[in-house]
């Protein structure tokens, strides 16, 4: 019975490392109720003692590895199906570029946000949370956030753009009128990509590091 | 979240796939061919289409046999493409759909073996999608179960074996009681196989398959009236993964006849039209036939998704079918008999 109970390998692999964390959490939290440790778990000792570059530069590096992440998916998505349509169709091959194009602008989006962000860290004299200053903190946390934001957003339109991409790859190689009205729908699925750009400006509009 | 990663192993092959069902003939192109007077005619206009230079080989003359012969050769070339490309779990999908004529070809060397035929005759008369490596070596065995223990163990079929030889003896099976226990493991196993990838895979293969194993079911009950094939035995040879299963198998086990049967059908909606009485006015179809729509409208279902692996066994299917069809038309145009010509299976009807 126990081994129909064994599934296969990865199976047993995610299983059991979600097992040990969750009851590693549950183990340390239930150790520190109980011995009157409860101090310990100081959230707000740690978004004081961590500097706010840290915060800063996590933000960067979020929104360009995401956003790249994203591009990338779509691209590949796309790319082979292009590939694989034009053997029969070659006339797909340059009209359908336009689909890698839209999610090659994803990464755009990205490195232009990492960009802007990486040029509002300003150098800051002060070591304890009173002489950083609230204003610090907010610069960090903010360029944190606008880089999940872009990060987030252009991951998920590049996959869209990726897979919509695909479906019109594939439909152009059966019919050639298909192709400008699935690109409509492309289009739309690049906007969000853009919402997620103008929402991390907006974020990162107040922001001001320095002493 | 299939669409996500389906496209790193298989994108470029379901993109070729989806190619080459674009050349398959649309209704003008039957149209063409059944105007023709000649098989030369015929050639002539299988030319324009993806087919291509395939019939302009001049050293043979143009018989039906050999137009038959060249569309599985093509067929055979495109079906190696595909499957060289592969990887898993695309290349087991790929393996499945060749067990189906491996089967044949080992039931015809069986045959053969008993009847000590040799094995040079039998060869060239194997489908060529079910070759296996030991195919030559199989004028070694005298006995179908010598055959068995020393080279079939080592082919893919081995597993569909072992439900079909374990309590009978298969030198006193007959071949085709041997050949329905095969087809039944290797169905059930497929479905298996195909539920398991789940998905689109599923939503597509599933229906298909398990219409194969409840025609499979009507087609041996069918036959078997007036043989001496107990209503036990018959029961053993019904596929279990479709819709009949469990209480229309044990109802097609009990029947006698025709009426039986067409009861038993009108039980299952999807069943009840293809046992249905012709109205006075329309072309007269055999049962075969219909089962063979039913399988083309399930086949063309599956390129209505996309990332699944459907779409590679509707176009083995379809394209056998269209072999089916312009054989049919060359039967009628050599024969002279154009009463019939229109009873091929159109695909893709209402496309252009």
């Amino acid at each position: 019975m126990l081994l129909e109970c064994m599934m296969n390998g990865h199976a047993i692999l995610y299983t059991g490392v979600t097992l040990a964390f969750w009851s590693t959490i549950l183990i340390v939290g239930i150790c520190y109720t109980i011995f009157d440790l409860g101090f310990r778990f100081d959230v707000a000792w740690f978004l004081t003692e961590t500097s706010p570059f840290m915060w800063a530069s996590l933000g960067i590096g979020l929104a360009i590895s995401l956003s790249v992440v994203g591009a990338a998916w779509g691209i590949y998505i796309t790319g082979s199906s292009i590939i694989g349509g034009g053997v029969k169709a070659p006339r797909i091959k340059t009209k359908n570029l336009v689909s890698i194009i839209f999610c090659e602008a994803v990464a755009i989006y990205g490195i232009i946000m990492a960009i802007v962000i990486s040029n509002m860290a300003e150098r800051f004299t002060g070591t304890t949370p009173e002489t950083i200053g609230a204003r610090n903190y907010q610069a960090g946390y903010s360029m944190f956030g606008a880089g999940l934001t872009v990060g987030f957003s252009n991951l998920f339109c590049g996959i869209c753009v990726g897979i919509v991409g695909s479906g019109a790859a594939l439909a152009d190689a059966q019919n050639a009128s298909l192709f400008v009205k699935i690109l409509i729908v492309e289009i739309f699925g690049s906007a969000i990509g853009l919402f997620g750009v103008i929402v991390a400006i907006l974020q990162t509009s107040k922001v001001k590091m320095g002493d | 979240m299939a669409e996500l990663s389906f496209n790193v192993d298989h994108g470029y092959l379901e993109g070729l796939v989806r190619g080459m069902k674009a050349g398959i003939l649309t209704s003008t192109d039957y149209h063409n061919l059944a105007q023709c007077d000649t098989l030369e005619d015929m050639k002539l206009h299988l030319q324009s289409t993806d087919y291509g230079k395939l019939l302009s080989s001049s050293e043979e003359d143009l018989t039906v046999s050999f137009v038959d012969s060249k569309l599985r050769e093509n067929l055979v070339t495109e079906f190696s493409c595909l499957r060289s490309n592969a990887l898993p779990p695309l290349s087991t999908f790929l393996d499945y759909i060749t067990y189906n004529y491996m089967i044949d070809n080992v039931v015809l060397l069986i045959t053969g073996a008993l009847k000590q035929r040799d094995v040079e005759e039998l060869l060239p008369r194997c489908h060529p999608l079910g070759a296996f490596d030991q195919m030559a070596a199989v004028g070694i065995a005298r006995t179908p179960t010598e055959l068995y223990s020393a080279i079939l163990v080592d082919t893919p079929l081995a597993p569909f074996f072992q439900d079909a030889v374990s309590e009978i003896n298969l030198d006193e099976m007959e071949v085709e009681i041997l050949r329905s226990k095969l087809y039944k493991a290797y169905l059930e196993s497929f479905h298996t196989f195909c539920k398991n990838i789940g998905g689109a895979t599923k939503d597509t293969m599933c229906p298909i398959l398990e219409f194969e194993a409840d025609r499979r079911a009507f087609i041996i009950t069918v036959n078997s009236f007036g043989t001496d094939l107990s209503s036990a035995d018959r029961s053993a040879l019904y596929p279990s993964c479709g819709k009949l299963y469990p209480e229309g198998l044990q109802l097609l086990a009990k029947a006698e006849d025709h009426e039986q049967v067409k009861a038993v059908a009108d039980c299952y909606p999807d069943h009840k039209f293809i046992f249905e009485d012709r109205e006075p006015g329309s072309d007269f179809k055999t049962l075969e036939d219909r089962f063979f729509e039913q399988e083309v409208k399930l086949n063309t279902l599956a390129f209505m998704q996309q990332f699944h692996f459907g779409v590679f066994y509707s176009y083995i299917k379809l394209k056998e079918q269209e072999s089916r069809n312009i054989v049919w038309i060359s039967e009628c145009v050599t024969q002279r008999q154009k009463s019939k010509i229109h009873n091929y299976i159109p695909i893709f009807q209402g496309t252009k």
